[in-house]
């Protein structure tokens, strides 16, 4: 059951990140991964969220093992920079590597810290 | 346009083009992103959690699916023939799903802050060298020359 429910989260997380990417991508024409970029720091206040939240184990496998660990990707991230660095360019594959991390903690702890002290 | 000339983005996929098509890869996306996090899933259950919390589980989950997909984008952009799913159901969806963003994230701000420092670092560097071992490997297997510096417009 819990793994039913973990395929589900991913069956739809995963989908939401390409469609979510291309969209993002639509809007710049530049060489940063803008999309890898929103749908991860988004992601991870989603997940922050959600772990203030504390919902029982149902949501929590299926939102959070399941969506958000599919929504968002580490694999792509790493890619995109190897690539950045590749291409020589090194100024927007360190604030790719830097400010993935670095935003993605930040929105991680606005999430969690809305749903602890407002929500 | 699906010549691969020296001059062409071979980092941009294929434009889908028609309804169907667009559903099919929708759909390979969701078979694989479902099936790499219950992979995910397995792995994080199998993979103690250590000492003073440090997540193996995840930093083990995001350094083999760097190195796999570092070695997979190789095999589709420059070894195998052009295909239409392989890249969204392997890349995208299994290896997508498959490693984790913001569990990483998440996990940051709730260890101590020496440990959480130690893990951003050693996921980010080891992440980044994970990548580039895949793609040296696939390489070095498939016999691809490696491209260095800024792509040359002509040639």
């Amino acid at each position: 059951m819990t793994l039913l429910l973990v395929f589900l989260g991913g069956a739809v997380g995963a989908p939401t990140r390409y469609l979510m990417d291309r969209l993002v991508q639509r809007w710049h024409d530049t060489v940063f991964p803008w999309g890898t970029f929103t749908v991860n720091i988004s992601g991870s206040f989603v997940l922050g969220l959600l772990t203030g939240l504390q919902p029982g184990p149902f949501v929590a496998t299926l939102v959070g093992s399941g969506f958000c660990g599919a929504l968002t990707t580490f694999s792509t991230f790493g890619f995109e920079t190897m690539r950045l660095i590749e291409e020589g360019a090194y100024a927007e594959a360190a604030l790719n590597a830097v400010g993935s991390l670095l935003l993605g903690v930040l929105a991680a702890a606005a999430g969690y810290g809305l749903a602890v002290h407002v929500l | 346009m699906t010549s691969s000339g020296a001059g062409q983005d071979v980092f941009r996929g294929r434009p889908v083009r028609g309804r169907g098509r667009a559903f099919g890869v929708l759909g390979a996306i969701a078979v694989g992103g479902g099936l790499g996090s219950v992979a995910r899933f397995l792995v994080t259950s199998a993979v103690p959690v250590g000492a003073s919390g440090f997540p193996w589980g995840t930093l083990v989950i995001n350094l083999s699916g760097s190195f796999a997909l570092g070695a997979l984008m190789v095999f589709i952009l420059q070894v195998w023939p052009p295909s239409r799913y392989v890249r969204p159901f392997l890349g995208v969806g299994f290896l997508g799903g498959y490693t984790t963003f913001s569990t990483v994230a998440v996990e940051i701000t709730r260890l101590a802050a020496p440990t959480a420092a130690v893990y951003a670092a050693v996921s980010l560097v080891a992440g980044l060298a994970a990548v580039w071992c895949g793609m040296t490997l696939a390489r070095l297997t498939a016999r691809v020359p490696v491209r260095r510096g800024p792509r040359k417009e002509t040639r």
